[in-house]
């Protein structure tokens, strides 16, 4: 197994809300509440959950584009969250952002040729004729055509824009990419485009995704593990196959079940899981587990108890008191299946 | 026969050398015909406030009292007055007077604009005081206030400086510290909408510091704004000290400035109109190529508009 390149633990991130003449705190919205999660170097973990469930804030959080409340996020064996000033800027080379919009991401009134070139001008003391080198170089990685480098961001397709993004997050060889939605403002021809794009620079340079997306298919195509989230938790985190064939927490079978298939026969026949309601507020998660208030196999103790993020199975996490139950049952069996089977890797073959 | 075609565009394309940014917002500034005639205008102006008294050799001081309350004629193409004073040699070292507070008193006032509505509107913590700062002097009556501050200060400033370059300061001065308002405010409204777009999350991400962001990413998209209250700037400028000479509060009677010379001959409109025509003309037309500059210019500036 590769090493742990980023280490997420207990993050939190709470905006706060002010109200009344005095502007006096009142609350605070749980964008992102007690996350923990891996990201080993070279895979892509997917982030999926419905808007406003906090994907793109634990990206920015884990960035340090938001000051986290309280959590730690080491990126390659440093604690990006205690760095500030000069210390975190020299640590920014390493982690870099692919933004949702890529009209809005970059600067109108800047060329594309400066674009890219701004981080290096930032980090590196290349000489300008370096720089246009290293431009070029990026601008053929991402399959753009060179003599553009001196157009504005308004003469391109949203699909090229989107290349310019993904060259100035290129420019500095980073280890690590938060890719923050990267294909939600695109067309479904042109999202196939920049998903191959991103997999064969993984390929190439050996690059670390989060990958952020509400489209669970580009996920499945795209990431190696898959971590779900809603109203600012992890429910569940699974390696991409298990997480898809045998989802364990309810919102994720909800999640999946939403997923059209491309076969009429086989849609028609499908059972969709239907939740009822809405998210409920960040600002006033309920008592208990976060999704009791719509969860179709609602307990009693999911109103009063919230439930542990643990391990069920090789690798598959999940938050859910049906698990535990399911355990404690299941417990007795996998002690009988484990007298039969004797050794574990037999087991794991099986599974 | 399209494929043709589409190839040698692109071969065209291709040859393309890398453009500057000066070449691309001149060529659209030239494209501008109310900005070009406003800029031959306003360099007209420029050029014979500058050299007009080398041709027309009369003292605009100098008093012939033979030649009082002339019309138009050769000798005195814009008049005399009631003094005797050529008017053409008056409008011309006026001029010189006039545009030069107009233009240092605008610069003056947009750089503090500036500074306050960028700072306003980048750094949150700085929002409040400096926003009540831009209150505070919005709701000053300016003409008291004028009137106190040139009572303070022009004795002072006359002793050290002299008295034109003395005064000169202090009326420059006190018009850019009292117009400055408009623009903090304008600039922080565009720069709160600004900082929240991705591609300044993107710089900060990036690891650019705040001062760069703010030069490199802030304030190549707030220049429309502040080019169009520069231009107005200007013209104001010019405007108030006219109304401050009118007053009889700017520079002294034997220093002519357009707006003096229109306070003095607006008693005299039924004897000699040009004494009040031709100053007031030039004084429009500044105020108005001015404009118009600043017009052309926020077009050129503007990557969107450009090229079309």
């Amino acid at each position: 197994m590769s090493d742990t390149l980023v280490e997420v633990r207990d993050l939190r991130m709470y905006f706060p809300i002010y109200k009344g003449v005095l502007r006096r705190k009142v609350g605070e919205v749980k964008a992102v509440d007690d996350l923990n999660f891996d990201i080993k170097a070279g895979e892509t973990l997917g982030l999926v959950g419905e808007s406003g469930c906090g994907k793109s804030t634990t990206g920015r959080a884990i960035l340090r584009l938001y000051d986290p409340t309280s959590g730690s996020v080491s990126i390659d064996g440093t604690d990006v969250v205690q760095l500030e000033g000069n210390d975190l800027r020299a640590q920014r080379p390493q982690m870099q952002m692919i933004f949702q919009d890529p009209q809005a991401c970059l600067n109108p009134r800047m060329k594309v040729a400066d674009i890219i070139a701004e981080p290096l001008r930032e980090h590196s003391d290349m000489s300008a004729e370096q720089r246009r080198e290293r431009v070029n170089e990026l601008m053929d990685a991402v399959g753009l055509a060179r003599r553009f480098a001196n157009r504005y961001p308004h003469e391109f397709s949203g699909g090229q824009r989107q290349r310019i993004g993904i060259a100035r997050a290129l420019a500095l060889n980073p280890k690590f990419i938060v890719c923050d939605e990267p294909i939600a403002a695109l067309d479904v021809s042109i999202q196939a485009q920049v998903v191959n794009l991103l997999e064969d620079l993984q390929k190439e340079l050996g690059l670390t995704y989060l990958f952020i997306s509400h489209d669970l298919s580009m996920v499945r195509h795209l990431a190696t593990r898959v971590a779900v989230m809603y109203l600012g938790k992890i429910v569940e985190l699974a390696p991409r196959a298990d997480l898809y064939n045998r989802p364990k927490h309810p919102y994720t079978q909800a999640l999946l079940s939403a997923v059209p298939t491309p076969d009429p026969t086989v849609e028609a026949t499908r059972k969709h899981i239907i939740l009822q309601g809405d998210v409920p507020s960040p600002a006033k998660p309920p008592k208990g587990c976060n999704f009791c208030t719509r969860c179709p196999a609602v307990m009693p103790i999911c109103k009063e108890v919230e439930p542990t993020f643990k391990e069920h199975g090789a690798g598959h996490f999940a938050a859910c008191h049906l698990l535990e139950q399911d355990q404690s049952e299941a417990g007795e069996l996998s002690q009988k299946q484990a007298e039969t089977a004797e050794t574990p890797s037999q087991q794991g073959e099986t599974t | 026969m399209s494929d043709q075609t589409r190839i040698v565009a692109e071969a065209v394309v291709e040859e393309d050398a890398p453009r500057s940014l000066g070449r691309d917002v001149w060529d659209q500034f030239t494209r501008h015909k109310g900005a070009m005639a406003g800029t031959a205008v306003f360099l007209f102006i420029v050029l014979a406030v500058i050299f007009g008294p080398l041709i027309h050799t009369i003292d605009p001081t100098y008093s012939d009292f033979r030649a009082r309350n002339q019309g138009m004629s050769w000798a005195h193409p814009m008049g005399t007055d009631n003094l005797g004073k050529d008017m053409l040699a008056q409008v011309l070292q006026g001029g010189r007077t006039s545009l030069l507070v107009g233009v240092v008193a605008m610069a003056i006032a947009m750089f503090f604009g500036t500074l306050v509505g960028v700072l306003a509107g980048y750094f949150r913590r700085l929002d409040g005081p400096l926003m009540r700062l831009t209150d505070l002097f919005l709701a000053l009556p300016i003409l008291p206030l004028l009137l106190v501050i040139i009572m303070l200060f022009r004795d002072t400033l006359r002793s050290t400086f002299g008295p034109e370059t003395g005064i000169f300061l202090l009326i420059v001065f006190i018009i850019g510290i009292t117009s400055w308002m408009q623009t903090a405010r304008i600039v922080r409204g565009d720069v709160l909408a600004l900082k929240e777009r991705e591609f300044v999350l993107a710089a900060k991400s990036i690891g650019t510091p705040a001062y760069r962001i703010i030069l490199r990413h802030i304030m190549p998209n707030i220049l429309s704004p502040i080019m169009v209250s520069a231009t107005l700037g200007i013209a104001t400028a010019i405007i108030t000290e006219s109304a401050l000479s009118f007053l009889g509060l700017g520079f002294p009677s034997d220093f002519p400035t357009w707006g003096r010379l229109l306070y003095d001959g607006a008693n005299f409109m039924t004897i000699t109109p040009s004494r009040v025509f031709w100053p007031g003309l030039v004084l429009s037309l500044t105020v108005l190529s001015v404009n118009y500059i600043g017009d052309g210019l926020r077009d050129a500036l503007d990557p969107h508009i450009r090229g079309r």
